[in-house]
């Protein structure tokens, strides 16, 4: 079962060109869903104004170099490692929901194109793969749903309460569960098939509706706010100060008068604990 | 000054939903991200400003606090047991700092332990005065604390 191409076998009753079809319609849909929700929210035009504003206030000029070598750290910091998450449960979910994705529509993608019947056999570790990446969706995912999602976890609603801005989250929940199902039941024209094929059509349909497209502009944001940090202009947000700093001292006497030269390590306070105390 | 948050940085953790005393920061329902929900019941008390870890959130200061286009922005870091203000207007001339201890003892360190002290006889219980009065208003030294018995004095002009 997880070593063989369900979708080979599909091969029989639905014709791959039919199955190839519906891959490149998701894509153009995923596309086409970005661009609209790109141009409803202004994304990138907020974008570019707000850096413009940012570069206005910029106390020293950022070089190519440097450019690079933020889009580098962002890439590996904010999009391949979720770090931009300050709630390490947040990030491990998020992780295994993003990866878990990854995994699962690539080796879906490259079995319909590269393995679509059984007369081109699947290499056993594709399937595994297919299996594995619905796996970690599912897992991460639920996780998500019932536990970290800030609905249930600081607005203190039930778990089974939801809306539009959930579309992304469920259908996502949906393919991976219904597609597991399929392949477990074994595969074939089902009704779980109709089911995963129906919640995957919600979800790369659904990217104007849904807030699929953050995978876009969050990166985006990321960068910008790197750039405020390098460039000195730190969206006007105050300076790190280092409180044992002479010259800080002398600018704000308070310091020194009421925390001594040197000031200990305060601890964490509320950071210290979860923020679930409604 | 009610808060408004900037939604490319929120990325929805929740930790102003659950420290707003005025129960005005929610998640939108739509894009799932914090704002506020009723301004003209914010209270002002920054604690979501203060408490968000990514600073996505923003206050609008009053007119005659600073002009309107202006931006007031503040870090508060416990560790360092400090707030960070800065204050810039619309011309981006007049830009201020504020650097101010926010305790001068670790957190908690300084809170009475309870579970330590004995239990107030009916005598205490009876009385007027709460726990350790008049320890801490120290009247129990010969009368109220003042700046000259104390050897300070107040400097003239606002100190920053």
């Amino acid at each position: 079962m997880f070593t063989s191409n369900p979708f080979a076998e599909l091969s029989a009753s639905i014709p791959t060109v039919v199955m190839q079809g519906y891959i490149v319609l998701m894509v153009l849909l995923v596309i086409g869903g970005t661009i609209l929700d790109m141009m409803h929210k202004k994304s990138a035009q907020y974008f570019f104004e707000n850096a413009k504003k940012a570069k206005k206030s910029a106390k020293r000029p950022v070089g190519a170099g440097e450019k690079a070598s933020i889009a580098a750290s962002v890439l590996v910091n904010e999009v391949l490692t979720s770090g931009e998450f300050n709630n390490p449960r947040r990030r491990l979910s998020h992780l295994l929901t993003m990866w878990g994705t990854i995994i699962f529509v690539v080796t879906t993608a490259i079995m319909i194109f590269g393995y679509p019947t059984p007369a081109t056999p699947t290499p056993a570790l594709l399937p595994q793969l297919w299996h594995i990446g619905a796996l970690m969706l599912a897992v991460g995912g639920y996780w998500f749903w019932l536990f970290i999602r800030v609905d249930v976890s600081a607005e203190g609603l039930p778990w089974f309460r939801f809306e539009r801005a959930d579309l992304f989250i469920l259908s996502l929940l949906a393919t991976s569960t219904f597609a597991l199902i399929w392949s477990f039941t074994g595969g074939g024209l089902t009704i779980f098939f109709a089911l995963f094929i129906l919640a995957s059509t919600v979800l790369f349909g659904g990217v104007y509706f849904s807030k699929f497209a953050h995978m876009f502009f969050k990166p985006a944001a990321a960068y910008q706010k790197k750039i405020t940090r390098a460039d000195g202009s730190r969206e006007n947000l105050p300076p790190d100060y280092d409180l044992t700093d002479p010259e800080v001292q002398r600018k704000f006497p308070d310091i020194p008068m009421y925390m001594g030269k040197n000031p200990p390590n305060m601890g964490l306070c509320i950071k210290a604990e979860r923020p679930n105390h409604y | 000054m009610p808060t408004f948050v900037y939604m490319t940085r929120c990325d929805g953790c929740g930790e102003c939903v659950d420290i707003c005393p005025s129960d005005i920061m929610h998640i939108d329902k739509t894009l799932r991200r914090a704002y506020n929900i009723e301004p003209s019941m914010c209270w002002e008390c920054y604690s979501c400003v203060k408490a968000c870890p990514h600073h996505a959130i923003d206050v609008r200061g009053y007119a005659d606090f600073a002009p309107l286009g202006h931006s007031v922005r503040v870090i508060r870091d416990e560790e360092k047991g400090t707030i960070a203000w800065r204050i810039k207007f619309r011309n981006g001339k007049k830009d201020m700092e504020l650097l101010a201890p926010i305790t001068t003892k670790p957190w908690g360190s300084a809170t009475p332990k309870l579970a330590d002290e004995p239990a107030p006889s009916k005598e205490m219980r009876d009385s007027e005065l709460l726990f350790n009065e008049p320890k801490y208003i120290r009247m129990d030294e010969g009368g109220l604390h003042t700046l000259e018995s104390n050897g300070l004095e107040i400097k003239k002009g606002v100190q920053y």
